[in-house]
Order: C-alpha cells, then structure tokens, then sequence
C-alpha cells in the first residue's frame, strides 16, 4: 500500500515476526562472505575491463577466432540442451510413472554428473569416443568421428546437462493432478492426446527450466569439453579456453573483456531461469 | 489401454505418496491413466540405453582403463610422491572450503528462511550467482584481485604472501565455486518448515543457540548432510577455476583433477585413470550418502506424518 519507506531496509516493518534472535549476525555475515568471495572479485572483473579502451575492448571479443568460440560454444550447448530436454523428460517420465527392476539404483545414478568431476568424465568419453576406444573403434570404420571434434564437445555436454531436465521435471510430474488425466479418458481422449494437451501444459515451465540451467551450465564449462574437444582454433575451441589462452599469453585485458561477455550472459542466463522458477511457482497455484 | 495391467499396484504407489503427497489429494484411481504395456517397456527401454550410453560406460570406462595394465601398475600410479601430494593438497583444500560455506550457508538459511526483508529476492539470486559464472571466469577474477598486476599484488608481493599459484588462491577459487551449494539445499528446507517449532522454543526460554542446536538442526540435519557431501565432492573435483589459479607446480599446487590432466597430456594413461579412479569412487559415494539421507528423510516425514496433526491439513 502506501509503503514510502525507501531508506530502510534494516529496520523491522509491520510484520511482528522477529521473535527469534540471530537476525543481525547471520545477515551480516551473510552480506559480509557474499561481498569478500563473490563481489568484490567480480567488481575486479568490472573495474579491469575499463582499462580498455572501447575500441580495444571490441576487438578483443570481436576477433574472428573469439566469433568462433562463441558460435560453437552456444551451438555446442544448445544442441545438448535439446537433447536433454528430451531424453531428460523420458527420463523423468518412466522414473515417475512405471516400475522396473533397479529403479532405484537408476534415480539415484542421475545424479552422477553432478558427482564426478568433469575432468574425469572428460578424460573417461575420450577414452570411450577416440578411434580406439570401446565406441569409437565401432564408429570410425563407418566415417563416424565423435572425438577430438565439434561432436566430442556436444556430448560432453550432454553427460554434464543431464540431471537438470530430470531433476526439475520429476518433482513437477510427481504432483500432476491424475483426475485430470481420467476427466480426459473419460471424455475420450488417447494417451497421446492428454500427454500433449494435459500433461505437457503442466510441465512446459518445469521443462523450460531446466533446458536453461542445463544451456547455462553448458556454456561456462571447461573440465570435461577441453579433454575431447581437440582444441583446434575456430573449430573446436570454446570460449572458456580462449580467456585460458589468454592468460597464458598473459594478455589479462583481453582475457578480462571475453570474460565479461560471458559473465553478461551468465547473468541473463540467471534472469531468465530466475524468471521461468516464478512462472512455474504461479503455473503450480502456490499460494498467492 | 485399461491401466490394470500396470505394475502402479497399491503398496508401490506409497513412495510416491510419500514425495507428492504434500500438496495433492491422494484418492487417485488408476483406471485409464497410464500406456499400453509394451509402450512402457519401449520408453523404459530407450531411457536405459541412453543411460547406459551417458552415464554407465563413462563410469566404467574410468576403471578398466585404470587396470589396464593390472593391479600394480594401478598402485605404482597412486604410490607416486606426485600423486600423494595432489590427495593431500585436494584433502587440505577441501576441509578449509566445505566448513566455511557450511557456516556461511547455514546463515544464509538462517536470514532468508526465517525473516523477512526488502532485497531478500535479489540476495537470493546473488547468492546463486557462482552457479551460472563458468569456473574460468571465477579463476580470473581471483587472477585480476591477487595476482601479480591485480589490486593487491604489489602489496602482497611486498609482505612475501603467494596467493595466486598457491594454495590460498586453490582454496578461494574452490570456496566460489561451492559457494552457494549448502545455502541453496537449506533455503527451501529451512522455508518449509516454517518458524512456528522455534519460536515455541523462543517462547520457552531457549537462547538462540539452544533453539538452533536442539530445534532447527535436527530437522534439516538429513539436508544439511546432503549439501555438504555434494559441496565436499564439487570441492574435491573442481577443475576450471582451480586450473586458473594453480600455476600447475607440480608436487606444490596439483590438486588431484589437475594431476589427472598432467599425467593424461603426458600420455600416462593408466596413472591418469587411477587417480581419476579415486575422484569416480568419491563420486559413488557421494551418490550412496545422498540417497541414504534422502531415505532416512523420508522415513522421518512419514513418521511425523502418522502422528496426529497439529492442525488441518487438506480441504
């Protein structure tokens, strides 16, 4: 209502809840570890790229090498976004709605790319994807190269997405109102019909979600892309590994400005999952 | 087509009960709401296989290859002093990083789950900031800051204090990247459960402290627990910004994933799997711990949830 209170934030307001002590003190400690871990380092990132002049700074994040990067590391990513967005929702599918033997063992095993460390699954697919691994030496006879190449990092990104799609679709499916789908039988629909028109409405927001948390992750990473990407300048290089490069030429502007066009994205990237969680809050009828 | 087929039988349908049964009625007949049989197994089938292809092989994969050459050539990778310093550099890492975002995210919860506040939205997104900024980044902030020609280098350099290409910049760079790991699994927890059991405490005397120790913690303790072996794994693993930071000196700043991707460039596969063996076990017992705790949670929800309400639950 008629809430002119603009310069405090500190002070109790109309809600009588502050029975229980600690406010202060874990507030504090809390703005104060945000501000010495995360903040001021990212203020750094800030204050550094004004070190360049504008014209540097364009040419930095605008060299072809860097087009390059940027092309494969969003279309990379995008590509294994979509396919855990489908295989992630089939999973989650037959987790929630059937039973089979090691079912459990199977939920729990979702969560493995969250586990290992991506050094170790990168070095674990190129073992398994080079010319004489346990795949590739079936695959390369017939022309198909899936290491040391553009196919190597989209499945090294497909192994780290996977358990966003299943893990924010699950929970979602799990509370899907069943009456809704017999109302539907009842009226004469196919299964298909009520998975497209009933079901699939219910989980979009869910869905979405995590296709941009797995897309997000995707685009930041570096441990498992770098083992099986071969690294070819505007081939198979991402743009994480050209601040690396950078920084080892000790170039830190340059470095510092292709940073910044990531972290821009990673902050749109925030917005818009940030954005999606609230449509599915409301989608979910939480109460308002 | 009929659903009376399917294997969705009464004392199976519990867990899910179990899980769902916070926010829906629970009186659901099955008649007409599930696929044909052999559409069940196919879609089984095809999330299996992908399964299998993504995740199992990977997984064994790491370990034939690290006993390729047998046993002892396993060992003899592990014995190496190399190898030995980059456990213990990972061991040290680890138990500074995880305690310090164990205090931080339980007063993150604290502030967020139990007050209310203006900007309590945006702390929130900040404090998920470190998941979306690719590790890289993170290493190079760290960089700008401490390195060299960053803000405190001159200073640092003059008072003879390494950060950067040595431990303390290993452990920073791994605090970021777990950062937000414990306060993200207690946040939600903490939010659900409301204020009504520790204000009851308040009321009856209790200080802070005792109301944390005796009335909060017990409940988030099976999430508490959950966060803490995944920021402990992510800590152990982390490779991007702890690759930034490092310098790479070997037997000084190796932590056990860089030591992997020395001994791999180096074409010492064998030495490579074997060490990248110990980070994979880790990972499996991290995801045995995590489904026990969530276990044990689920039996205590349904314990709490046979006593009688405190209040009406369900229209």
């Amino acid at each position: 209502m008629t809430t002119l209170a603009l310069g405090t934030a500190q002070l109790p307001k109309r809600t009588p809840k502050r029975v229980l002590p600690g406010f202060g003190l874990t507030l504090g400690y809390t703005l104060f570890y945000l501000s010495v871990i995360v903040l001021i380092p990212l203020s750094a990132l800030v204050f550094k790229t004004f070190s360049l002049t504008w014209e540097q700074f364009w040419a930095a994040i605008s060299a072809p090498r860097v087009l390059a990067s940027y092309r494969l590391t969003f279309g990379a990513s995008f590509i294994a976004a979509c396919v855990n967005l489908v295989f992630g929702l089939l999973i989650a599918w037959v987790l929630v709605r059937y039973q089979f033997p090691g079912k459990k063992v199977v939920d729990a095993l979702v969560d493995l790319p969250f586990a290992l460390p991506t050094a170790v699954a990168g070095i674990s697919l190129t073992a398994l994807l080079a010319g004489n691994g346990w795949i590739g030496q079936y695959l390369e006879p017939l022309g198909i190269q899936l290491a040391f190449n553009p196919n190597g990092i989209v499945i090294a990104l497909i192994f780290i997405g996977l358990p966003f799609v299943v893990r924010t679709v699950q929970p979602v499916l799990e509370d899907t109102e069943k009456e809704l789908e017999e109302a539907a039988t009842s009226l004469g629909a196919t299964r298909w019909q009520i998975f497209t028109q009933v079901i699939l409405p219910a989980i979009t927001p869910a869905l979405l979600t995590g296709f941009a948390m797995a897309f997000a992750r995707a685009v930041g990473e570096y441990g498992s892309v770098i083992f099986i990407a071969g690294n070819m300048p505007m081939v198979s290089e991402i743009t994480p590994l050209i601040i690396i490069g950078k920084l080892e030429q000790y170039d830190y502007a340059g470095a510092t400005a292709v940073a910044v066009v990531m972290l821009v994205i990673s902050f749109v990237m925030l917005l818009v999952i940030n954005a999606l969680q609230a449509w599915q809050r409301r989608h979910a009828g939480m109460p308002a | 087509m009929s659903g009376i087929d399917t294997a969705t039988a009464l004392p199976t349908g519990a867990p899910a009960a179990a899980t769902g049964g916070r926010t829906a009625p629970r009186r659901r007949a099955k008649a007409g709401t599930t696929e044909a049989r052999w559409v069940q197994w196919l879609l089984i089938g095809v999330a299996l296989a992908f399964l299998l292809l993504f995740l199992v092989l990977p997984l064994a994969a790491v370990f034939t290859e690290a006993l390729r050459k047998g046993l002892d050539a396993y060992l003899a990778g592990l014995r190496e002093p190399d190898a030995w310093s980059a456990i213990r550099l990972t061991l040290v890492t680890a138990l500074i990083a995880v305690p310090l975002n164990l205090v931080f995210g339980v007063a993150a919860a604290w502030a967020i789950a139990k007050y209310e506040f203006k900007g309590k939205a945006l702390l929130t997104t900040l404090i998920d900031l470190p998941f979306s900024i690719s590790p890289v980044v993170a290493g190079l902030m760290y960089v700008l800051v401490f390195g060299a020609n960053g803000w405190f280098g001159p200073w640092l350099a003059a008072h003879d204090i390494k950060i950067i290409f040595a431990v303390p910049g290993i452990v920073l760079a791994t605090v970021f990247v777990t950062f937000p790991f414990i306060a993200r699994e207690l946040i939600p927890l903490m939010q659900a459960q409301g204020n009504d059991e520790e204000q009851a405490a308040v009321v009856l005397g209790a200080s802070g402290w005792q109301t944390f120790w005796h009335v909060t913690l017990p409940n988030i303790k099976w999430g508490l627990l959950y966060g803490v072996i995944l920021c402990n794994a992510r800590a152990m693993g982390e490779f991007g910004a702890v690759s930034v930071v490092s310098g790479h000196i070997r037997g000084q700043t190796n932590t056990i994933p860089l030591h992997v991707e020395i001994l791999y460039n180096e074409y010492q596969s064998v030495a490579a799997f074997a060490a990248a063996s110990l980070l994979a076990l880790l990972a499996l017992v991290t995801l045995l711990i995590k489904t026990v705790a969530e276990w044990k949670n689920e039996q205590e929800m349904k314990a709490a949830a046979a006593l009688p309400p405190e209040r009406p639950s369900t229209p």
